[in-house]
């Protein structure tokens, strides 16, 4: 076995609302469960929040995968915002066709409070599913986002 | 008011009241056969004569129909009127010799053998004895009128329109009610293995609910009465005196408007028929917990004996804990509180049956003040506790005599060894499980629920009475299986933790809204429809949205669709997520 060759080690960020699959991954730490690392959770209020440019700006910065985890569709603490997540990524899939993305590298879920057990889950066996796919080479013209970056300021 | 004696006694009445009813004041009995309270006087019967008067100018009456008279004399047991009687007695005794209310009027008077036989002489004891109760009860108190006298002479008998199955017939029960011979038969579905009293409902369309409910006021089941059938009867609006039966009265929706909530919508039991080894619902004898409590209860079907359904002491009683409970087929979780009220059975059975008591357990959970300490009083009481689960329940009796004994085939785990036990009764200790509408009232509320189905509190540990959502508080059984004294605490800590918000006299409410910059806003009002909470009004003047900080809830889903990128997200904007992103993917 070649030990100098590391495996590639795929950043996914994850889009986690604030009182279902946040609360449900913090369960998962309380109760010790084991899960693939790999996994940078950012904190949002509602799934119905993520605005298709973060994703795209996460593909951008380097995340080989991203996953957007909300409330069982019925239960969204805000009534409906996880419907339109749903919405929002099925047309993602389609733009990151459009860019040549592997559309596998979006996942959603829907991941409750209690369900610790599921967010150790997904989180092991998205990271393996990216890993299998390999690493993202979105190529990105320096000069693009230099420009991206200055109209921002 | 009327001035009459009766027997030899003064009374007075109000016009209208008939001899009979004047009689009643006075506590004299006057037999009848086709009088009832609740029906108008019909006079048929002939038994209730009475004679005014005395002597050669008496005069026989029926009393039950006979307004009383001013100066009336009436004497309700003369000689005249019990001969009347009697040969009442012996020409219906001819034809119905073995009616038990006929037999007791012919023992008070004296009559021991009727003189005559009749060709059509029916033996059976609960024979009709044309008395016409149910058809009037059918007509005036029911208004359906689906039965009637029929024929003539000895053929006539009481039957509905052809003798076939009446349409009007609304299956009240009124003619079994009023019936004296009960010749008018109920008959109930067939509950085999369940005695049809521990179904808690109705036996009458207005009910209190058991003796110990609260308030203690009846309730009508609008199902089964007559009127909301009919249109007739009203027999409880008439009997009530204070006029507290408004039969009008409908169905209101209130709207509250509150601040705080909290659910404490308890729990259901879990029905054991599927486990179909032991045997609920299809041997006799075996009671869930339930069953058991209402049987023990003094106001309860037996008067809380422990009686088998053939009204016989047990002379042995298996208790089976963790039915549904600690399975990984049914709830994997532990209902709490079986172990203590198992034992309380044991220690009650015991002590009114002097039975032979079996527990069968997987682990005796005594885990509140006093509970290990009841524990070994039971254990010193003699009650056999065995370790190990029961693998089912059979009928074992080898001969008629053993007939319903049950068997027991269990595992005793402390000695190694399967065992047969026989038993009389078996009791299951079923689960504690959510209510069956725990779903609905979840979504209704916004409420979340952990997997064992029970309501989701915000922290196992440090905050069981609050929920995810401010102001909705949760307590008892509905957050998990608890005993008494634990729901006690638990709902006192909810009601003092929603004082505390209410004296506090503010509510605090977090700063993540969303803000809408009139600058940027195109007014394409793509947002306005997306908000749950109607927080987003488009202004016509301006021509540009605006949010309501006070509905806004901060979720964050008009900041995200918005096409200007005029909506801030305060708390959660853009530049705070993308910053998170380039710091979580930094390389």
């Amino acid at each position: 076995m070649n030990t100098n060759e590391k495996q590639f080690e795929p950043h996914i960020v994850g889009f986690l609302c604030n009182w279902c699959s946040y609360t449900g991954a913090d369960l998962a730490g309380v109760s010790r469960m084991q899960s693939a690392p790999n996994l940078r959770i950012i904190r949002v209020m509602c799934s119905g929040r993520v605005d298709p440019s973060f994703v795209l700006r996460a593909f951008q910065l380097g995340a080989d995968g991203v996953l957007i985890a909300g409330c069982h569709p019925g239960d969204c603490h805000y009534q409906e915002g996880n419907f339109k997540a749903l919405r929002r990524a099925v047309f993602l899939k389609r733009l990151l066709r459009g860019f040549g993305i592997d559309e596998r590298r979006l996942r959603l879920e829907w991941i409750s409070a209690s369900e610790g057990e599921k967010f150790a889950k997904v989180s092991t066996e998205f990271t393996e599913q990216v890993r299998a796919l390999g690493p993202l080479q979105l190529q990105v013209p320096q000069e693009a986002l230099a420009e991206e970056e200055a109209m921002a300021a | 008011m009327i001035g009459l004696t009766i027997d030899g006694k003064a009374v007075q009445v109000q016009d209208g009241t008939t001899i009979l009813q004047a009689a009643g004041f006075l506590d004299i009995k006057i037999p009848t056969l086709c009088y009832h309270p609740l029906l108008k006087p019909f006079g048929s019967c002939r038994m209730c004569m009475v004679e005014l008067g005395n002597g050669a100018r008496g005069q026989l009456v029926t009393s039950c129909n006979t307004q009383c008279q001013p100066g009336m004399v009436v004497n309700t047991a003369s000689k005249h009127a019990q001969e009347a009687r009697r040969l009442l007695l012996e020409l219906m005794l001819a034809r119905w010799p073995n009616v038990p209310i006929l037999r007791k009027y012919a023992e008070q008077l004296g009559l021991t053998a009727p003189r005559f036989i009749s060709v059509v002489c029916d033996r059976h004891e609960d024979a009709c004895i044309l008395c016409g109760l149910c058809v009037r009860a059918c007509d005036e108190v029911v208004g359906a009128n689906a039965i009637s006298f029929s024929d003539r002479g000895i053929q006539r008998h009481v039957a509905t329109p052809f003798d076939v199955e009446s349409e009007a017939c609304i299956a009240c029960g009124a003619c079994a009610h009023v019936c004296p011979t009960h010749h008018f038969k109920f008959e109930g579905e067939d509950y085999k293995g369940k005695p049809p009293e521990f179904l808690l409902g109705p036996n009458t369309a207005i009910y209190v609910p058991t003796p110990q409910a609260i308030p203690r006021v009846p309730t009508i089941d609008p199902e089964s009465c007559i009127h909301f059938q009919t249109g007739a009867c009203e027999k409880c609006v008439e009997v009530c005196e204070p006029e507290a039966v408004k039969l009008e009265m409908e169905e209101e929706e209130i709207e509250v408007d509150v601040g705080q909530i909290l659910i404490a919508t308890g729990y259901d039991t879990m029905d054991p028929t599927p486990m179909a080894p032991y045997g609920y619902g299809r041997l006799d004898n075996v009671y869930t917990s339930l069953d058991v409590e209402r049987m023990l209860n003094a106001v309860g079907p037996t008067g809380g004996r422990v009686l088998l359904k053939n009204g016989a002491l047990p002379r042995a009683v298996g208790i089976v804990h963790c039915i549904g409970s600690r399975d990984e087929n049914y709830h994997r979780y532990c209902s709490r509180v079986c172990c203590m009220y198992a034992l309380k059975f044991a220690h009650l059975i015991k002590e009114r049956t002097h039975a032979e008591i079996y527990n069968f357990y997987i682990d005796i959970r005594a885990f509140g003040k006093g509970y290990e300490e009841f524990y070994s009083r039971i254990l010193n009481e003699g009650v056999n506790v065995i370790r190990g689960k029961v693998a089912e329940v059979v009928e074992a009796g080898w001969s008629k005599k053993e007939e319903g004994t049950l068997l027991i085939r269990c595992e005793d785990t402390l000695i190694g060894k399967f065992r047969e036990i026989p038993v009389d009764m078996v009791v299951l200790c079923n689960a504690i499980e959510a209510r069956r509408d725990a779903e609905q009232v979840g979504r209704l509320f916004g409420l979340s629920r952990s997997p064992d189905g029970f309501f989701l509190e915000r922290h196992p540990k440090l905050d069981p009475v609050a929920t995810l959502s401010d102001g909705l508080f949760i307590a008892g059984c509905a957050q998990g299986p608890k005993d008494i004294p634990d729901t006690v605490a638990q709902a006192s800590a909810a009601a003092a933790r929603m004082l505390g918000v209410i004296s506090k006299g503010v509510v605090e409410i977090d700063p993540i809204r969303a803000e809408i910059d009139d600058k940027l806003c195109s007014g394409c009002r793509t947002c306005v429809p997306l908000c749950p909470y109607n927080a987003i009004s488009y202004l016509e003047e301006t021509k540009v949205s605006e949010v309501n900080s006070t509905l806004c809830k901060g979720c964050g889903t008009c900041v995200a669709a918005c096409p200007s990128g005029a909506i801030t997200g305060h708390g959660f904007t853009d530049d705070q997520v993308y910053a998170e992103l380039e710091g979580v993917l930094a390389p």
